[in-house]
């Protein structure tokens, strides 16, 4: 991380505003010129139950959180204990919690952070219509330097519709905050008036993940609510219409998968988003969707498994169902952003190779990116857009031969209402014409030209995020969520003077040996980062990639989030 | 469809396509498969604006020989990716055609929501109590005490489903039962079935001369209902439930109730919804 961060949470039983709070801090700490990733954690409850966002401000786009909190702010203490391996504390962090709700539980002090009593419940007494949650933003705000004037704006701009009594009460809330924080003990204060001028969006992954597939050509999208993939569809229910398309909530995943088929079929570049439960009941059609060539697009907001594991939580494995989980010879794309921002990259690059190959894509996103909001850069445009090779009108006589062994191994595709080309899009084997057929050869043929498809297309440099030393002998590999603490890893590295270069996989499949090689050339040692407990990542390099002679993995399961010190250990203590 | 276009007129042999069944000599899908291509040429559709839609099954055959768009899916998923198929493009005629175990089986909740969401398809169930393409197995209209399966040896013992009743407390709108052993009335009801807004659900009694030949009997064992179609839910439910399953060639109930068919707005430029994200 280049520049100056400061990491805090709040937490707090639910309904005490933590989330709501921790919002608007975004916001503010936006318009101060910095930016922002927040992730958020809650526990199973439906509603209530305990809350926290854990919260990194800096002065330089941020794509992880810091090994440790500097602050932990608790309006009250209702089982946040819960989340103790989740905000990691030490000396040099501060606890702030109000004595009226009782002691921080010894889990926290432990740590041995300094704990400081902040009466926010007294103190939003005192204020006709405050509450706790607004005391402690604003000490918060004072802590890290957050100005007043900006922090009172952006509370103009978001309490409006609750009326001028509402916004006045948080007001003196967040005074009331500022003013009892004076004497606090220090925590990193951020520089005010940031000379970056250039716009920035307050966006969470999947949101960009919806803007993704509208930027892509995405105007049918039929799916099932679930857990963290929800807000993908939420996001995309009001977008859709605007922009001329149409968003069915289906009976189940199975519906859901199999309306996107026929939307695409009918021509229109079609999304579902699930999450690993969905993916799983998904996999029949998604073979349907190669071997009929149909594009389309699965977004998969990864959680705990297996099963139905912790809905909430992250994790990075569904990396194996989403690359093996199909029967038979399957060939398709399966592609992971590595980063909020890169959501709306890779999805739209995603219905872009799905419509120009004719097949299925599955993204692989995760909750902790999914539901993590961040202030980024503006997303530049991209020339993605789904493009469908279509059949020239044929000779008069001629059979539309819609599966044609082309030499790309794409096959122009008809779209219902273009007459002369009519053809029976078909999940059985068949030959050129896409009559059914059990013939050896056909199957052969077939399986042939869907792979090639796939195996011979230029991808360009896409495949991965590569950045670092170019001559660095140490390497760490990653994807998805990962690549953001091992970002940060690889600066704290190199400006301990170590050359290492990241290589941060975004096509997962199908592999780019090749291009691998090439990055990895003059490479001698390599650290695998992945939050699987099995290494799915690891043993799928392995599997597919000549990696270099040492190799170690770090990979622990969800819901932890790898940490950029623990990547910097393990090169540090390799060398 | 622009009729002015169309300079020539369609005969039922237009939709038909040149391969081969592979269905049984005697079985009663052909003639279904006859009534179908009878139907579109009756409405003279222009095929490349009709696509026929199916899942796995004998009768799920049908899309591959029919010159019209079609969509051999997979088993039960047919009326998914038909209503896929007709919400992103509205201006098509989508037909969905399959079996007795696709449509109630494996697609039994599918069926349910098809019912309620009342798209404009319309479904044509080849019903021949039994699982054909595997070789003679209970299906989910099956009576209790058929003993022809060896998976089941001793009968299925459960009693069958009734798929007009379910579809009727489902919301389906048009529900009809023809015979396959009278194709020109199979046509005019898939006509009408084509014509009707919304859902539409036309059983076929069609007979599996293979795995239940005592079924070639319907064909002596059906009779034209005695009923026009209601629109009275309770008394539709109260025929179906007491019949005996052989009242054919008629459309049993109909109803009003609108399509579902969302309308996009459009009119925004995707760069528009970027203020969303914009500070």
């Amino acid at each position: 991380m280049s520049g100056q961060t400061v990491s805090f949470v709040m937490a707090g039983s639910g309904g005490a505003g933590v989330v709501t709070a921790g919002s608007l801090l975004l916001e503010a700490a936006a318009r101060a010129g910095w930016y922002a990733y927040m992730t958020r954690s809650s526990g199973p409850q439906i509603r209530g139950g305990e809350a926290a966002v854990m919260i990194r401000l800096g002065t330089a786009p941020i794509s992880s959180h810091d090994d440790c909190f500097h602050l932990l702010v608790a309006v009250d203490w209702q089982n946040v204990g819960r989340f103790a391996a989740e905000i990691p504390l030490d000396a040099d962090s501060l606890i702030i919690g109000d004595p009226g709700e009782g002691e921080a539980p010894e889990v926290f002090v432990r740590s041995g952070a300094k704990v400081v009593d902040l009466p926010m419940k007294a103190l939003a007494k005192g204020v006709p219509g405050g509450r706790p949650n607004m005391v402690a933003f604003g000490a918060i705000a004072a802590m890290i330097g957050l100005p007043e004037d900006i922090v009172i704006g952006v509370l103009q701009d978001s309490l409006k519709r609750k009326g001028a009594e509402a916004i006045a009460a948080s007001i003196a809330a967040f005074r009331a905050g500022v003013e009892a924080a004076v004497e606090f003990p220090a925590v990193p204060r951020l520089p005010v008036g940031n000379s970056d001028t250039s716009e920035r969006w307050s966006i969470t992954g999947n949101e960009a993940t919806g803007m993704g597939a509208l930027r892509g050509g995405v105007r049918f999208v039929a799916a099932y609510p679930i857990t963290p993939a929800t807000e993908v569809l939420e996001w995309l229910a009001p977008a859709l219409p605007k922009v001329g398309g149409v968003l069915v909530q289906a009976e189940d995943e199975l519906a859901s998968i199999n309306q996107i088929i026929g939307g695409s079929y009918g021509g229109v570049p079609s999304l579902t988003a699930t999450s690993g439960p969905g993916l799983a009941l998904m996999t029949e059609s998604l073979g349907l969707a190669v071997a009929a060539e149909v594009p389309i697009v699965v977004v998969d907001v990864m959680r705990v498994g297996p099963s139905t594991g912790i809905a909430t939580k992250s994790e990075q494995s569904d990396l194996n169902i989403a690359v093996y989980g199909l029967h038979g010879d399957a060939p398709h794309l399966v592609l992971a952003p590595t980063s909020v921002a890169d959501c709306l990259f890779t999805t739209q690059w995603a219905v872009h190779l799905a419509e120009s190959l004719q097949t299925a894509a599955i993204v692989l996103t995760d909750q902790a990116m999914g539901q993590a909001r961040a202030v980024i850069p503006r997303s530049a445009a991209i020339a993605f857009i789904g493009q469908r090779e279509k059949p020239a009108a044929l000779a008069e006589g001629a059979q539309y031969k819609r599966y044609a062994n082309t030499a790309s191994g794409v096959s122009p595709m008809a779209i219902p209402g273009m007459a002369g080309l009519t053809y029976t899009a078909d999940g059985l084997e068949h030959n050129e014409t896409g009559t059914p057929s059990s013939q050896a050869s056909d199957h052969q043929a077939q399986l042939d030209k869907r792979l090639r498809k796939l195996t011979g297309y230029n991808y360009g440099d896409h495949w991965a995020e590569i950045s670092g030393d170019e001559d660095a002998d140490t390497a760490i590999v990653t994807w998805g969520s990962s690549a953001g603490p091992a970002r940060e890893a690889l600066e704290r590295l190199r400006a301990a003077g170590q050359a290492v270069k990241l290589v941060a996989v975004r096509l997962i499949s199908p592999v780019q040996p090749e291009k691998f090689e090439r990055v990895m050339k003059g490479v001698r040692r390599a650290l695998v980062v992945e939050q699987s407990h099995s290494g799915q990542f690891h043993r799928y390099l392995r599997a597919q990639y000549d990696l270099p002679r040492e190799v170690h993995a770090l990979h622990h399961p969800g819901p932890l989030a790898v940490r950029p010190g623990a990547i910097v250990d393990q090169i540090l203590q390799w060398s | 469809m622009d009729a002015c276009a169309k300079q020539r007129e369609y005969s039922a042999k237009d939709y038909k396509s040149d391969v081969k069944p592979i269905w049984c000599p005697g079985c009663g899908d052909f003639s279904v498969l006859a009534a179908i291509t009878r139907a579109l040429a009756s409405m003279q559709l222009a095929p490349e604006n009709v696509a026929v839609v199916s899942g796995i099954g004998c009768s799920s055959r049908i899309p591959a020989y029919t010159s019209v768009y079609g969509f051999h899916g997979v088993h039960g998923r047919a009326l998914p990716v038909a209503t896929g198929l007709k919400i992103a493009r509205p201006d098509l005629t989508v037909l969905v055609t399959g079996g007795d175990g696709d449509g109630f089986s494996i697609g039994g909740n599918h069926f349910l929501h098809a019912c309620r969401r009342n798209v404009d398809l319309t479904y044509i169930v080849m019903d021949n109590q039994v699982y054909g393409m595997t070789k003679g197995q209970a299906s989910p209209t099956t009576a209790p005490d058929w003993e022809g399966s060896k998976l089941t040896p001793d009968g299925a013992g459960i009693n069958p489903f009734h798929p007009l009743v379910v579809a009727l407390a489902a919301g389906a709108n048009f529900i009809a039962r023809c015979s396959s052993s009278d194709p020109n009335n199979v046509a005019d009801i898939i006509t009408q079935a084509i014509r009707h807004p919304g859902f539409s659900l036309v059983q076929v009694l069609s007979p599996c001369v293979t795995f239940r030949p005592e079924q070639q009997e319907w064909k002596h064992m059906v009779r034209t209902a005695v009923v026009d179609a209601t629109d009275d839910a309770a008394r539709a439910a109260r025929r179906l439930m007491t019949d005996d399953g052989f009242n054919v060639g008629k459309v049993l109930y109909k109803g009003s109730r609108p399509a579902y068919q969302p309308e996009p707005k459009g009119g925004v430029a995707v760069a528009e919804l970027e203020a969303d994200f914009a500070l």
